[in-house]
């Protein structure tokens, strides 16, 4: 009944205490060291290192289980598809060629492409902790301050940490509309043919709907008769100072970063590492 | 010669652009610094849309058309913007947990600051110093859902305070509070005017409740034009109140029952300046005189609930061992403070929760079993925001809607559904779409579309939140109807006058648990059952109180059994 996606809980780690403008930057800075680099073993280091984080945050399995099944699925789609379009790629990549069975037509499993393909879910493996622990550990408005902070304007940042806030009372609104629905004779469960589903669930919608804009009205004159928009510029009361923690945080992704783009300067002498050579 | 006004309405008139007459017509009006205004007024009147043009989201928000002048601080409102207006009126809206924009209470506070962009360490430092000035300071990082009413209140009024304002405007402050929180907020609005002396202006239709604490001036708005601005003493001694459908104090009625001619050289306005001398003899004589009435034969238990527990999360009980027997054709109100476990007891008894331990019975039938749908057809819920029930753009639709889910054959729902817009005054509106309704008129469409399934019990959820004394009486006076054509009726609400007028017994419940379960004029007169559901004595039992009545608590009692015979009369 508690559905708290996405939403976030103050603990006292050494995460959480960290500025949302830090967390931001490093995030950002590791997802592009890992996009860069195709070398597994950088990778896999990554991956090490943000699930180690994610511990480190006290964040529960139970929390983020659905996150990261709809994470699985959208690798496990990713990987076929990419199998089916360019089965040929490793392949190509690595210059070799060792075939292991053959399915049909143009489609043989080679070594090349299963590496090639095993990178890739890392890559994604690696950067989706990192999201998650961004998301469950910096509180809305801090997470505003920090979008402001790295440059998006600060009307956009707000919006985006109000929606953050009003969640939770959407979800309750919606769960009061839909009992009240229910009692005047709504089938939600399963029992209901897809097709009435779908129409019942309008009947739920519409009412939150109108109430919701009701709510967007009120915060929206509050905002207003409180100077919200006056100044091309804005400061934020939740944001952090910067400390030393902070600045050996943004080190530390930044070295990460540096030694990926070193290993495909110095030692792969391109993006890719290759074992096949 | 008096200081120059803060606020000067001239030959003022506004006209929405969506609508076809003016809102206010011909203000002039002078507010000058360091007064303390109360506007009063029916729903409707004007009020707010004099409120929005003094915090200027009149003509920046809602567009209209402006005739006269409306200077603030010497400045024409129309050709500042709504920024510089909020320098110098701070606004605290009526709800505050919709006005809460920060997820802690310093954040919220320093929401002006912020906008202003103010320096981040500068900004916590006037932060706490303004906090403290409200009581706040200890609480800065606590976060709305955990804040009581008053505090939220307190936050609300420390967040348009950190600008300096000069005005301070309060747009309905006690419209979600319980009794004892708007109390409490009328007593900090009426500490910061003496702390500040900052020109206070308060908005509202409850009127004794803000005359707890003394205002300068009283400003009564009808029809979008001024009738009166006078000193409450005069306001409350004349007819003007009950003329235009505002709720005059009830002590204050109490005496006119009494017969006796309430002038202003009485000083009327507050139970504590009121000179009894004239009062005290034909209050006594009055009281005396009424008669008991007699006691009604009560029909059989048609609800029971046997030890109710429920908890939402498996540790917090939001019920603890609840029981209460309920007798057929009965109208009872639930009272208590937010969070006291009154909807979640609605939510169990409709089913929409499942209670963890105990049962309830319909008649001698245990109902655990039923689905929500099938309770549907024993027990109505009616939601307390009537936009949260409404679904369909027209009101036929919505009314049969319920039914037409039941498979209902169409030609038996007409039948049906005019029979119910009939009760609830709505068949003239059979075809119309709901957006052309009232708020009130929207209200009695979901009572409706529950009605339609012909429920023997009706809950509602603050039936009256929000409404003048017109529409108040209105809807009660509806809700009555229905309770005399059998229908038991539930009301959970704050409104203690409600509570005293209508119902006739009252649960009162506190942290999940019933306190007491008792006739309305006992859990008034009772400081004990007060203090711990959070409501307010009753000033009839004050009014009691001067007037040497011993007996105070029968004093409430007669006068409810009086008012409710000269109903009962009115209608025959």
């Amino acid at each position: 009944m508690k559905l708290k996606l996405f939403s976030y809980n103050f603990l006292d780690t050494p995460i959480h205490r960290l500025s949302g403008l830090t967390k931001l930057v490093s995030f950002l800075v590791l997802t592009f060291a890992v996009m860069y680099s195709y070398d597994i073993r950088f990778i896999l280091f990554v991956t090490i290192f943000s699930v180690i984080i994610l511990k480190v945050a006290k964040i529960k399995y139970s929390q983020i289980r659905l996150m990261i099944i709809y994470v699985l699925i959208f690798i496990a789609i990713n990987f076929v598809l990419t199998f089916l379009f360019a089965p040929e790629y490793g392949v190509e990549l690595y210059g070799t060629r060792h075939e292991l069975f053959r399915i049909f037509g143009r489609y043989n499993v080679t070594l090349e492409q299963l590496f090639y393909q095993i990178t890739k879910v890392f890559k994604y493996g690696s950067v989706i902790p990192l999201g998650i622990v961004f998301l469950l550990t910096t509180d809305p408005s801090e997470f505003a301050a920090s979008l402001n902070g790295v440059g998006v304007p600060y009307k956009v940042a707000y919006a985006v940490s109000l929606t953050l806030r009003y969640f939770p009372e959407i979800q309750r609104d919606y769960r009061n509309i839909s009992q009240a629905q229910q009692a005047r004779g709504l089938e939600m469960s399963k029992k209901a043919k897809f097709a009435d589903r779908f129409k019942n669930a309008l009947m739920i919608i519409i009412p939150l709907i109108f109430s919701t804009i009701e709510r967007v009205e009120y915060i929206s004159n509050a905002m207003d008769l409180r100077g919200f928009g006056k100044l091309k510029k804005r400061t934020w009361y939740s944001k952090k100072k910067l400390t030393t923690s902070d600045y050996i945080a943004i080190l530390a992704s930044v070295l990460i970063f540096a030694v990926s783009v070193l290993i495909s300067v110095f030692i792969n002498g391109s993006r890719f590492y290759n074992p096949f050579i | 010669m008096r200081e120059r006004p803060v606020i000067e309405f001239t030959d003022f008139t506004f006209k929405y652009f969506t609508q076809a007459e003016p809102t206010l017509y011909d203000i002039n009006l002078k507010i000058y610094p360091g007064e303390k205004i109360l506007i009063v007024g029916p729903s409707g009147s004007g009020k707010s849309t004099l409120g929005h043009c003094i915090n200027g989201l009149i003509p920046f928000a809602y567009k209209g058309e402006i005739q006269g002048t409306l200077k603030i601080k010497d400045l024409v409102v129309a050709e500042q913007n709504i920024f510089k207006l909020s320098k110098i009126v701070g606004t605290v809206l009526q709800d505050s947990d919709g006005q809460f924009v920060g997820l802690t209470v310093g954040e919220d506070i320093a929401f002006a600051l912020e906008n202003d962009n103010v320096p981040t360490e500068e900004m916590h430092e006037i932060v706490r110093k303004v906090a403290a000035m409200v009581d706040m300071d200890k609480l800065l990082d606590s976060s709305p859902y955990e804040l009581s009413g008053g505090q939220k209140q307190r936050t609300s009024l420390a967040g348009v305070m950190v600008d300096d304002v000069d005005v301070l405007l309060f747009d309905e402050p006690l419209a979600n509070l319980d009794p004892a929180t708007g109390k409490t907020a009328i007593e900090i609005i009426d500490d910061i005017h003496k702390k500040t002396n900052k020109t206070i202006i308060i908005i509202e239709h409850r009127l004794e409740d803000v005359l707890h604490r003394d205002v300068d001036r009283i400003i009564v708005i009808n029809e979008g034009q001024i009738i009166a601005d006078m000193s409450p003493d005069e306001l409350v001694s004349s007819s003007i109140l009950t003329q235009i459908g505002v709720r005059e104090p009830l002590y204050i009625t109490a005496l006119k029952y009494a017969g006796i001619n309430v002038t202003s050289d009485m000083c009327p306005s507050s139970l504590n300046t009121l000179k009894m001398d004239t009062v005290t003899e034909p209050l006594k004589t009055w009281y005396k005189s009424i008669e008991k009435p007699v006691k009604e034969e009560k029909g059989p238990v048609i609800l029971t609930a046997e030890n109710l527990t429920f908890s939402y999360d498996g540790k917090r009980k939001a019920l603890d061992n609840v029981s209460f027997k309920i007798h057929e054709g009965e109208m009872i109100s639930i009272v208590g403070r937010n969070g006291a476990g009154k909807s979640t007891l609605s939510k169990v008894l409709c089913g929409f929760e499942q209670q963890d331990s105990g049962s309830i019975y319909y008649y001698a039938e245990d109902i655990r079993d039923r689905s929500i749908k099938e309770r549907a057809e024993i027990i109505g819920l009616v939601m307390q925001n009537p936009n949260q029930m409404i679904s369909k753009a027209m009101i036929y639709d919505e009314v049969a809607l319920g039914l037409r889910l039941r498979n209902v054959p169409e030609d038996e729902i007409r039948p049906r559904v005019q029979k119910v817009l009939e009760i609830c005054g709505l068949s003239p509106f059979i075809d119309w779409p709901v957006s052309a309704l009232s708020f009130g008129q929207k209200k009695r469409v979901t009572i409706a579309s529950i009605l339609v399934l012909n429920p023997k019990i009706i809950i509602l959820d603050e039936p009256t939140a929000g409404q003048d004394y017109y529409h108040y009486t209105e809807i009660m006076n509806f809700l009555e109807k229905l309770n005399k054509m059998g229908v038991t009726i539930i009301l959970i609400t704050h409104d203690m006058h409600l509570m005293l007028e209508y119902t006739p017994r009252a649960i009162v419940m506190s942290d999940g648990e019933i306190l007491a379960d008792t006739s309305a004029s006992v859990v008034l007169t009772d400081s004990r059952l007060i203090e711990e559901a959070n409501l307010k004595e009753t000033s009839l039992y004050y009014l009691a109180e001067k007037a040497n009545i011993e007996d105070r608590t029968a004093f409430v009692q007669r006068f409810i059994d009086y008012e409710r015979e000269l109903r009962k009369n009115n209608e025959t």
